[in-house]
């Protein structure tokens, strides 16, 4: 079955080119737009569960070995072909290479040297040009599996919520083209099976990130919104691009298994050594930021909540602001490779972490809140991958899909139930209007905020676990404090948001609102201005108002029932194609947990076989330890360790060693909190215990601080925002980083456009304009020069020649056909005289002669 | 007219000159049955010098063609003369001369044709026909 998953990127393609080609031009019904939009991807979806299963579980599955499309002829064909590429780069030896043939002989002698050939860790000739063929076919692996059920899985829920939600929306055959285009782009970028595909997929969902976050075009905030997220989105882009330069130059190929095989066999780097695969990861690792929105280039995330939401539900929190976790967890060989980095990650994932939690909290829009819970969640991943706990990273992608899309997609329906409001000030009480959503919001909010059973405990516990008892940096004690103190604002602010929109007074009743929630329209509100007059315009699109637009009242007629968004209006539950993929998701934020169970929970081993999440990633997971593939135990369908594994770890390691006790792989461990408070327990269960209490007490404090600020006493929230104003107000303005970036980056550069601008003005331009002058005076010069002095002796002359010559030459043309045949005459006597001129002679000497 | 007759008779005298200088009449009788060929070269020649005398002296336009029709009827003489001196020698490719002089005389033709044609077409502008009258050959 799994022969067939080229069909899985192509269905949704197919779905988009129909929509997006003919949707517009045939007047497609929105019943049809969205049918071939939800059957494509369901069709997707259905042939990926089957090949997933037939992948991993069926009869002759291939798990854990890497299936290609191309290995077996099912699908694939050649890219880019036979491109010559220098392999410049990774000489970490020199060897005596064995010629063959006289050929090879003549070049072995000639590179050979005195030293022997470059070579690099692989034991394959440096310097010498190498073939780079870029082949296009799918990867089917444990890790592009899991990505694939999560975006077609969690998309189809998607579509069906957005043919909902999008309802009489003039654009929608266009709406789930551009959708439709980013599930291709997206399976192409989790399927491909060389970096290049990555590449391609990469940037078709920035592509179509972009034409999604501006799909209200006619709004300037959206349209600002995509070309922010776009040109963020290069930065991290330059640093990817020049990472797989630097592949190519090491490895001379970008096919994974090809990569992936070389690099493992490279030498690690240790702290601070900046090897070649460093500035490999370094360069992937700033793509990854880009794409999943970490410190500094998270701000276009935030913006990108201009769009529709059930677009920032499928791109800006399940699924492609991912890929950066894909990616990473993808090279993780080449990341493990470098301890530098994998500290640089788990930093820089924490910092994220806290940081975008702090602003979660003061934020009054219900979408900004869910984006800022995004990146701080993101960060929360990219901390598992840099303490080496890829899997666990990988296993909070997936619960983080569920719960996430769960939520932005119970916001959405919010939205929509309460007339295109997003401010939370203006809601309240939901939970009496809309009870399939508050019902199903619940479940994400209690996986979010960790809260056992559901899903969001399991992973984002995991990771404090593991941040704590890292081998891998010598810092994850500061990871472990910065991540469970961001996952206590995590609950804290979340808590708040379904305080304020399930719960409490309805104080939509209290205060007219309309439009679409900005900061301009909160700010009137708190001065007072509570009624609002929203302009309505009649484009198609939602009803909008521009921010620092008058607000006030008008006529009361224009307030009724029917005035669209106006006026105090009844919150609706939403229609069944949106509460029904919630109801799904919230099963799944329920127990989807449940795959990646906590080792604690089970005698500390990964049960399961291969339904455990972390046992089934295992394969990909790259071991500095053993230099092997694998970290526990492959386990076969049975559950019983494959034969092969087993003794390529007993090899590495010496008898009766578990793989727990082996040091750190980098050599210098420093301090560890986790192996603190083991020797202190004397018990590795109960420390891990220990941990979970404390990432379960703090998910308690920040719930019941919510609970205490939002629904017990509601004046404490203003009461201590102005006790800590400083710090309100930071994380109230986004720490302004846009600010900052404003003044250091776009002001610089248009700083710097306008002194390009005056140096191409004044000096290209004046040196252009000058030489035009001098070319015109020197012009003006040999003009003059020519006409009057050149042309005046010419002209002389030649009325010299005429005047003398003229009579004569008219005194021969007489006009008489005489004359002229005279001429003629005469020429031939001249020629016969000149040619038979002695014989004549001769002749009338001989006659006179004989006469004579 | 004595000098037209002179001129008539020039050519057979100096065929009788030249015979009579070899002494036999006999033979000269014998060459004036079967001239030579420098005999028609010279009749050619002769021929040709009085048609161009003729287009260069004379004013009535007529004449000057007719005067026209003695050179090509020079040159024609000297074709057939070639041709029964090459037919005599036995050069196979003799009779190419005799082709020659059916060419010029349909050339000698048309050109009449035409050019009678232009002298009308002079005559209705100018009302001339002597050639000392007609000068726009200078335009």
């Amino acid at each position: 079955m799994y022969r067939y998953i080229w069909l899985v990127p192509l269905l949704p393609l197919a779905g988009a080119a129909i929509n997006g080609l003919l949707g517009r031009k045939l007047r497609f019904s929105e019943k049809l737009i969205g049918g071939i939009a939800v059957g494509s991807i369901a069709l997707a979806f259905l042939i990926t569960v089957a090949a997933v299963y037939s992948y991993a579980f069926g009869g002759n599955a291939m798990w854990p070995q890497t299936y290609v499309t191309s290995q077996d002829g099912a699908f694939s064909f050649t890219w880019i072909p036979g491109g010559a590429v220098r392999m410049t780069q990774g000489v970490t030896g020199r060897a005596f290479i064995e010629p063959h043939g006289e050929r090879q002989a003549q070049q072995a002698q000639r590179l050979n040297g005195e030293d022997g050939q470059p070579i690099n860790a692989a034991g394959i000739p440096v310097g010498e040009g190498s073939v780079l063929n870029v082949e296009w076919s799918y990867q089917l692996d444990a890790l592009s599996s899991i990505f694939m059920l999560i975006v077609t899985g969690v998309g189809l829920c998607i579509f069906v919520f957005a043919t909902g939600y999008m309802h009489g929306d003039t654009g929608f055959y266009r709406f789930f083209a551009y959708m439709g285009l980013f599930m291709f782009s997206m399976l192409v970028l989790v399927m491909g099976s060389n970096f290049l595909m990555m590449f391609v997929g990469w940037e078709g969902v920035g592509l179509c990130s972009y034409l999604l976050i501006g799909y209200y075009f006619d709004r300037q905030e959206a349209a600002n919104a995509s070309r922010k997220a776009f040109i963020t989105n290069r930065v991290g882009d330059f640093g990817f691009a020049l990472a797989i330069f630097g592949v190519i130059a090491t490895f001379g190929t970008t096919q994974y298994t090809n990569v992936f095989g070389q690099a493992a066999s490279y030498p690690l780097e240790r702290l601070g050594h900046w090897g070649l695969l460093s500035w490999i990861a370094l360069g992937l690792f700033i793509g990854a930021c880009g794409k999943s929105a970490q410190l500094p280039l998270h701000v276009w995330l935030p913006d990108a909540m201009a769009g529709p939401t059930p677009v920032s539900a499928l791109i800006h929190a399940a699924t492609m602001v991912t890929a950066g976790l894909y990616m990473v967890t993808r090279t993780n060989v080449i990341f493990q490779h470098s301890q530098t980095m994998m500290m640089v990650v788990a930093l820089v994932g924490a910092a994220t972490a806290l940081f975008a939690a702090t602003i979660g909290i003061t934020q009054n829009d219900i979408k900004k809140v869910l984006a800022y819970s995004t990146v701080s969640q993101l960060g929360f991943m990219f901390m598992a991958c840099g303490v080496g706990a890829f899997a666990i990273g990988i296993f909070h992608v997936m619960t983080h899909a569920f719960f996430k899309a769960l939520m932005f997609l119970g916001a959405g329906s919010v939205i929509h139930g309460m007339h295109h409001e997003q401010d939370m000030r203006r809601m309240g009480n939901l939970r009496k209007y809309m009870p399939y959503t508050y019902l199903t919001f619940l479940a994400g909010w209690l996986a979010i905020c960790g809260i056992i059973p559901f899903s969001g405990f399991w992973s984002k516990d995991e990771i404090l676990w593991n941040a704590a008892s890292t081998r891998y940096i010598p810092v994850g004690w500061i990871v472990w404090i910065v991540g469970t103190i961001a996952a206590t604002c995590t609950a804290f602010y979340m808590t708040r948001l379904v305080a304020m929109t399930f719960w409490g007074k309805e104080k939509f009743l209290r205060e007219q609102a309309g439009g679409e929630a900005d900061e301009a329209h909160a700010s009137a509100f708190d001065k007072g201005l509570t009624q609002h007059d929203a302009k309505f315009e009649s484009a198609g699109d939602r009803p909008r108002h521009e921010p620092g637009e008058h607000v006030g009242p008008t006529g009361s007629a224009a307030h009724g029932a029917a005035d669209h968004g106006h006026g105090v209006h009844i919150p609706h539950e939403s229609p069944a194609s949106m509460w029904v993929p919630l109801a799904v998701l919230a099963v799944l934020a329920t127990v989807g947990g449940f795959v990646g169970i906590s080792t604690a929970f089970t005698g500390g081993k990964h049960i399961g076989g291969r339904m455990n999440i972390v046992n089934f990633l295992d394969p990909i997971i790259w071991n500095p330890t053993t230099h092997n593939f694998g970290k526990e135990e492959m386990l076969d369908s049975a559950g019983k360790p494959v034969e092969g594994e087993v003794r390529a770890r007993a090899e590495v390691l010496p008898p009766g060693t578990e793989a727990k006790e082996v040091a750190s792989p980098y050599g210098d461990e420093g301090f560890n909190l986790a192996h603190v408070a083991e020797s202190r327990l004397h018990s590795e269960t109960l420390t891990e215990w220990l941990f979970i209490v404390i990432s379960l007490l703090v998910a308690g404090i920040g719930i019941g601080l919510g609970y205490l600020f939002y629904v017990k006493d509601t004046r404490l929230p203003d009461i201590w925002a102005a006790r800590l104003r400083p710090l309100y107000q930071a994380s109230y303005n986004k720490y302004w980083v846009d600010e900052f970036f404003g003044w250091a980056v776009t002001r610089r550069v248009m700083d710097a456009a306008r002194g390009v601008f005056a140096f191409d003005s004044k000096v290209v331009d004046g040196a252009v304009n000058g030489s035009a002058w001098l070319t015109r005076l020197s012009s003006r010069i040999t003009g003059g020069t020519d006409q009057y002095f050149v042309d005046g002796v010419v002209n002389a002359v030649a009325a010299f020649v005429a005047r003398l010559m003229s009579p004569l030459f008219r005194a021969a043309q007489t006009g008489f056909a005489q004359n002229y045949a005279l001429v003629m005459v005469l020429g031939l006597v001249v020629a016969v005289a000149l040619f038979f001129g002695a014989d004549i002679a001769r002749a009338v000497k001989s006659v006179f002669a004989l006469i004579l | 007219m004595q000098l037209a007759l002179f001129n008539f008779l020039s050519p057979a005298f100096g065929m009788l000159l030249q015979a009579a200088s070899n002494g036999r009449f006999a033979v000269a009788w014998e060459k004036a049955q079967h001239p030579d060929l420098s005999k028609f070269l010279i009749i050619g020649a002769l021929l040709f010098i009085i048609g161009v005398a003729g287009v260069l002296t004379r004013r009535n336009i007529i004449v000057i063609f007719m005067s026209i029709e003695l050179i090509l009827n020079a040159a024609n003489l000297n074709f057939i003369a070639m041709s029964r001196y090459l037919q005599d020698t036995g050069n196979v490719n003799a009779v190419a001369g005799q082709i020659f002089a059916v060419f010029v005389i349909v050339v000698a033709a048309a050109e009449a044709a035409i050019g009678l044609g232009i002298v009308i077409a002079l005559y209705r502008n100018k009302e001339t026909i002597w050639v000392d009258e007609i000068d726009i050959l200078k335009w």
